[in-house]
């Protein structure tokens, strides 16, 4: 789409994109470009020295069995969290649609949430849950059950996967919420007339007119659970214990940031470039949005 | 008309009060330790109703902090969360809203390069590029400062996109008709253009001020000196299970403090909220 009636200006418009150009190239472009640079590159730990490695990073990091172990943690904690959100959202939604009074107050204690940092709503469940004075933890431990998630993968993962899904409902709540609202209530009345039950709506009618909300709020959530989770994971377990809760982006931080292997790190960046450039491609190639690119 | 009968309304709305509860239960356990003092905390069950050390474990957050977070006062804290928020949604407004501007409203050699300079934005969050990103801060001096806590996060294709979107709704008679009355870009811009955009910056703002107070890898990779931190990294250093002198009431009112002003703004904006939300991710 274009429009017709433009200013003449020939100078004006590049000084209007500037400060956006600047930032873009100094804190974007450049450093994605050194990263695909330093990903070909070995470089020893005090910078001494760089050789051209060609893609032997690569190489390197897919057959490193702890790299291997991040991409398959990353993979159980976005499936886990994007279902854990999905559905009680999907839920909430349909909830809230039917009823007629105090619509406004459950959505506002519904969506507060979605204010916290991911970080700061990992550290609420770590105090209810953590074996040391969590009160939670402690009625879980009054059972019978070895409730530690610092020794235990397996509840470490369910806590962070938990408490991301937490922080992430009222986000889907809102997207499934404004899609069936705009579903036309004459669809839903025919149905209605026809003998059709609240169930039997909703699965009929609702579901599939809601379905690119939910395609893309799949491809939101993933990209979510790989790349928005870091502060949830490095403040609840660190991605701990062992290596059981590391995803990708918690791995290049310590690989990178932490540990100084510049070669390792930056492949990894590149690898985790690749993942987002197609997620997004899907997403704008397949989810219908409102804007067109022209 | 649809069948309105009053034990599915009545089963709806218990199940959505028990969801409010769910949801609200982790807020308001953070809350109740806040107000009790750390050997209560230590010593769980927690009492589910408030204790009386509230002045005691806010006092010493805004003042002492922990020395696990370098002893730094959550006063100093939120201001800087304060100022990074504020300076990360404004930043990010007018410089959306310009460039936004220039892509509509102008024909320019670049400016398709200039769009999808802005597009590919998308695709390179800071957590692919965690190093050079922290290269570029260290080489510029940008290390411990706000300007590098907030500028490169100024950059927004979702905002540009959206301003480009409403600027692609104005009628064309509104730009010719101010032309003819001698109207230049700029002026048309302030005088037409800024106010008609009101909602949309209000909207924009809640959003972008949530975003830039929620941060945590950005400061955590640009800071080092404590004092230059926001309350979200202080209240992760803060937590420090293997000290025995954390001081967990200190924590728990941290917690409640990093997120009551973002959650204030989202329940007092909440129609701009929706709207800001709902329109910049679509």
């Amino acid at each position: 789409m274009e429009r017709r009636a433009i200013f003449p200006n020939k100078k004006l418009p590049y000084l209007l994109v500037a400060p956006q150009m600047a930032i873009t190239l100094v804190f974007f472009f450049w450093p994605a470009g050194q990263a695909v640079r330093q990903s070909l590159y070995q470089e020893d730990p005090f910078g001494l020295s760089v050789t051209f490695a060609g893609l032997a990073n690569f190489h390197r990091i897919f057959a490193d069995p702890n790299y291997l172990y991040s991409l398959q943690v990353t993979f159980i904690f976005a499936i886990g969290v994007t279902v854990m959100t999905m559905i009680p959202a999907l839920l909430l939604a349909a909830l809230i649609d039917r009823v007629v009074k105090g619509k406004l107050v459950y959505q506002t204690l519904l969506i507060w949430p979605y204010a916290l940092a991911p970080a700061v709503a990992g550290i609420l469940w770590l105090f209810m849950f953590n074996p040391g004075m969590g009160t939670l933890a402690m009625l879980i431990r009054s059972t019978g059950y070895n409730w530690d998630p610092s020794l235990n993968g397996t509840q470490a993962m369910l806590l962070v996967m938990v408490s991301a899904a937490w922080k992430q409902v009222s986000y889907n709540f809102l997207f499934f919420l404004a899609g069936m609202q705009a579903i036309p209530k004459s669809f839903i009345e025919a149905a209605a007339i026809d003998g059709a039950g609240p169930m039997r709506r909703f699965w009929t009618i609702i579901m599939p007119l809601i379905s690119p909300t939910t395609f893309f709020l799949l491809v939101v959530n993933m990209v979510y659970a790989f790349f928005d989770t870091f502060g949830l994971i490095h403040a609840v377990t660190a991605g701990g214990p062992g290596k059981d809760t590391e995803t990708l982006v918690l791995k290049v931080y310590n690989d990178g940031y932490v540990n100084l292997n510049m070669g390792g790190s930056s492949a990894q960046s590149v690898v985790l470039m690749v993942i987002v450039i197609s997620l997004t491609i899907f997403q704008f190639k397949y989810v219908e949005r409102r804007v067109h690119y022209s | 008309m649809i069948e309105t009968r009053q034990t599915g309304r009545l089963i709806a709305h218990f199940l959505l009060i028990v969801a409010v509860i769910a949801m609200g239960f982790p807020l308001y356990y953070t809350f109740i330790a806040s107000t009790h003092t750390s050997s209560e905390i230590l010593s769980p069950p927690l009492s589910m109703l408030p204790g009386s050390n509230i002045a005691g474990a806010y006092g010493l957050a805004l003042t002492k902090g922990a020395s696990s977070a370098g002893n730094v006062s959550m006063t100093l804290m939120l201001w800087n969360s304060l100022v990074m928020a504020l300076a990360i949604a404004i930043g990010k407004i007018v410089i959306s809203m310009l460039s936004a501007y220039a892509i509509v409203f102008f024909r320019f050699p670049l400016r398709l390069v200039c769009f999808w300079m802005i597009f590919i934005t998308l695709m390179l969050p800071v957590e692919v590029r965690i190093v050079p990103t922290y290269q570029v801060i260290v080489s510029l001096g940008l290390l411990d400062t706000y300007a590098g806590l907030t500028v490169p996060l100024m950059a927004s294709a979702t905002a540009t996109f959206l301003f480009r979107q409403f600027f692609l709704t104005i009628p064309d008679e509104l730009v010719e008709a101010a032309r003819l009355d001698g109207a230049g870009a700029m002026r048309f811009f302030k005088d037409i253009l800024l106010p008609l955009s009101r909602t949309n910056i209000a909207a924009l703002f809640v959003v972008t001020f949530i975003y830039g107070w929620t941060q945590y890898l950005w400061p955590l990779l640009v800071t080092t000196d404590p004092a230059m931190g926001t309350i979200i990294v202080a209240l992760k250093k803060m937590v420090n299970f293997s000290d025995a002198d954390t001081p967990w009431d200190a924590v728990m009112a941290t917690a409640i403090l990093a997120l009551l002003p973002p959650v204030a703004v989202i329940v007092g904006m909440q129609k701009l909220f929706v709207k800001g939300l709902v329109e910049t991710e679509k």
